[in-house]
């Protein structure tokens, strides 16, 4: 049997990811891997993705994980030789992954994404405390408590620094517009969707 | 000194490398007349700092006696050291060049008899040895040096130890009273052989050339291997002067990456292909070359120098740019950290001495060339619009020294081309 090459997986990342189109110019140095702080944690590194996206591995890198390890350090895009913007690159396969629901249920980066969406979206302003609490709570209510607990001294320093606010809890502050807020992130969801090719689906 | 005499039938050579003698020799074996003028005292460019050459591996001087010999015994052949072009006016057929000439202090007379050299004891960076060791501040550039004649470095002039050197000399040739001086004439053509510069390894910082003693450049390399070196041929490592024995080689050091040079330098491959075998003949099966490279460019007919080296058993290739290079504080050893291409495998290896293959950049990077030239985007030299100046050798690409004598032959055949043009108009 013979083993065709083909680049379909290549090709639906170059229409669907954000800067797709530059993951074949990738020349398979290594500076990015070898300079990535993360490294040694990740499963596959941002030259390996590049390398199993132009090998059609479609399952295995939709489903990982590595992607959502980033923390947009930079480091790999200062040194890449060829400017690949990799860290928009991975940014953009996690959040494509996402929109496929493929994406590795419990990922913390992609829960703690999630919360922090739902939670600035609401008024048009981060609440601090709703969106502390929900981190602490998101892996079930005993969790929830242990971890309040383990972190009780910051939200008490922050309290009293006057970085957060107990009385945000009732409602909270919000924009001056918050309607307005709501159809412009509407808006802005049509047009992401029709640009990647996503409206009415 | 007299100006030379150069008309619009004569072709200006600028940079006496290689390049520069062959495009100056060609044009003047064919009965025109041509002004070669070098910025450093001596001819010979940076192919005289090799230890030996690829691919038969032998010694630069052979090539440079025979160029000359030719250079001597040719009458339409001028030769100006220390001399560069500060501005050329003008157009096709008929350039106004002016020259700026740096005083050597030596005049004609020096016989290079040394006596001047044994007298001062001040000394400064021999750049021969790209600074690695310090030489008397009047000195004759190298063995080979054309013309062989001594320079008194100006940091001496005006002080006692230049006196000393006035005073040693038998035969009157030291003039510490010499001026710079401005000179303008009239040329043709211009042919601009103005080679190259290793790439300055300072700017990559995660490899730590100004930190780490065991971090070299690969031309630093040549300059270690060579008898008339700063160790005398041994390859004896900077921090500690123990034997460098387990080599790491960089491949690309500045070259093929956007954030420096964009281009291949297309000889470093072949240079550090080279350099193994310097391991190997410095230490037989005892050396150990280890080649670090994102691929091996080892262009048409060096194949086989490729396929040779790579049998070498003391020879091994690791597919991997370097990411960072760390040093084990306790040996000086450099630690070479990255991830290899072929599994992905993290490593961590250290080594004795590291030899950053650096790339070939343009010498006129930063240097104010006439309007009309026009360069690619790595800087270098394509020709001017007019078509009456030509760029040669490595200043024209990187180039391998076989490569770079073709391109200054073409450029001599162009040179030559305009100058007969001129001569055919004038006659009509
Ligand atoms: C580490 C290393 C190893 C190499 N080993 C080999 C090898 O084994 N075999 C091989 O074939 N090639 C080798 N090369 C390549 C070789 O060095 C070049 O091909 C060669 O030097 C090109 O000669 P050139 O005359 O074009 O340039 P150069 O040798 O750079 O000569 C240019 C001359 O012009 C002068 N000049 C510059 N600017 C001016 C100016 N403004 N005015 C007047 N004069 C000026 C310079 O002082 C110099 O003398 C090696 C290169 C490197 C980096
Ligand atoms: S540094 Fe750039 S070119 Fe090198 S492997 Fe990473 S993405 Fe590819
Ligand atoms: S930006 Fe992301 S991928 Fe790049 S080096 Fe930093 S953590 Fe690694
Ligand atoms: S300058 Fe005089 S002393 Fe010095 S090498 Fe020349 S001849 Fe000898
Ligand atoms: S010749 Fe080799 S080392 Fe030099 S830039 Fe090209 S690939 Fe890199």
């Amino acid at each position: 049997m013979t083993a065709t090459y083909k680049n379909d997986f290549l090709k639906e990342v170059e229409a669907n990811v954000e800067d797709g189109q530059w993951v074949k110019m990738c020349m398979q140095c290594g500076v990015c891997a070898g300079s990535c702080p993360l490294g040694p944690h990740w499963q596959h590194s941002p030259q390996k993705i590049f390398m199993m996206i132009r090998a059609g591995k479609r399952e295995e890198v939709l489903t990982s994980d590595s992607m959502w390890m980033c923390t947009s350090c930079y480091n790999c895009i200062v040194r890449c030789p060829r400017k690949l913007p990799i860290t928009h690159i991975m940014h953009g396969l996690a959040n494509y992954a996402h929109r496929l629901g493929l994406a590795p249920k419990g990922q913390p980066t992609r829960e703690i994404a999630k919360l922090f969406w739902d939670n600035i979206v609401k008024t048009g302003r981060v609440n601090e405390l709703k969106f502390s609490l929900a981190m602490y709570f998101k892996d079930g209510f005993g969790q929830g408590v242990k971890n309040a607990m383990a972190m009780q001294g910051i939200g008490l320093g922050l309290m009293k620094a006057k970085r957060l606010n107990p009385m945000e809890m009732l409602g909270g502050h919000t924009c001056k517009d918050k309607g307005g807020i709501h159809k412009m992130i509407a808006k802005a969801r049509e047009i992401e969707d029709r640009r990647k090719g996503l409206s009415g689906h | 000194m007299t100006a030379p005499i150069a008309t619009n039938q004569t072709i200006l050579v600028v940079g006496g490398g290689i390049s520069g003698m062959t495009a100056a020799l060609e044009a003047a074996e064919c009965g025109k007349q041509v002004l070669l003028v070098e910025k450093t005292p001596t001819l010979g460019g940076r192919t005289a700092q090799l230890y030996r050459y690829f691919p038969k591996m032998c010694h630069p001087t052979c090539g440079m006696e025979i160029n000359l010999k030719r250079i001597r015994g040719n009458p339409n052949l001028r030769t100006m050291t220390m001399t560069q072009v500060v501005a050329v006016s003008g157009s096709r057929g008929d350039y106004k060049v002016t020259l700026k000439v740096s005083p050597r202090y030596v005049n004609e007379n020096c016989t290079a008899c040394g006596k001047c050299g044994e007298a001062v004891s001040a000394e400064v960076a021999d750049a021969y040895n790209y600074g690695l060791s310090k030489v008397r501040a009047a000195y004759l550039p190298h063995v080979m040096a054309y013309p062989q004649r001594y320079v008194i470095d100006a940091s001496i002039v005006g002080t006692p130890e230049g006196e000393k050197a006035k005073a040693a000399c038998p035969v009157n040739a030291v003039d510490l009273d010499m001026k710079e001086e401005t000179i303008e004439i009239n040329v043709g053509a211009v042919v601009w052989a103005t080679g190259w510069r290793p790439f300055d390894a300072n700017k990559i910082q995660p490899y730590g050339y100004d930190r780490i003693a065991n971090v070299i450049t690969s031309v630093e390399f040549e300059r270690l291997a060579d008898p008339h070196g700063p160790t005398g041929g041994k390859l004896l490592r900077p921090s500690d002067g123990n034997p460098a024995k387990n080599v790491a080689f960089i491949q690309c050091a500045g070259s093929r990456d956007e954030n420096y040079l964009r281009h291949c330098s297309r000889i470093c491959c072949m240079a550090s292909l080279k350099q193994t075998q310097y391991v190997r003949e410095a230490w037989g099966d005892a050396g150990k070359s280890t080649i670090y490279y994102i691929d091996i460019r080892a262009i048409d007919r060096f194949e086989d120098f490729y396929a040779n080296v790579w049998k070498d058993s003391t020879v091994s290739f690791v597919k991997s740019k370097v990411a960072r290079i760390a040093e084990n504080e306790a040996n000086g050893n450099p630690v070479l950290h990255g991830v290899d291409t072929e599994g992905y495998h993290r490593y961590a290896t250290e080594h004795d001495l590291v030899v950053l293959a650096v790339g070939m950049e343009p010498e006129v990077t930063g240097v104010k060339l006439p309007a009309d030239i026009v360069m690619d985007s790595s800087n270098f030299i394509e020709g001017s619009k007019d078509g009456g100046m030509f760029g040669a050798g490595a200043a024209s690409s990187p180039l391998d020294v076989n490569r770079a004598v073709q391109s200054a032959t073409a450029a001599s055949l162009k040179a030559i081309q305009v100058i007969h043009k001129n001569a055919s108009t004038e006659a009509a």
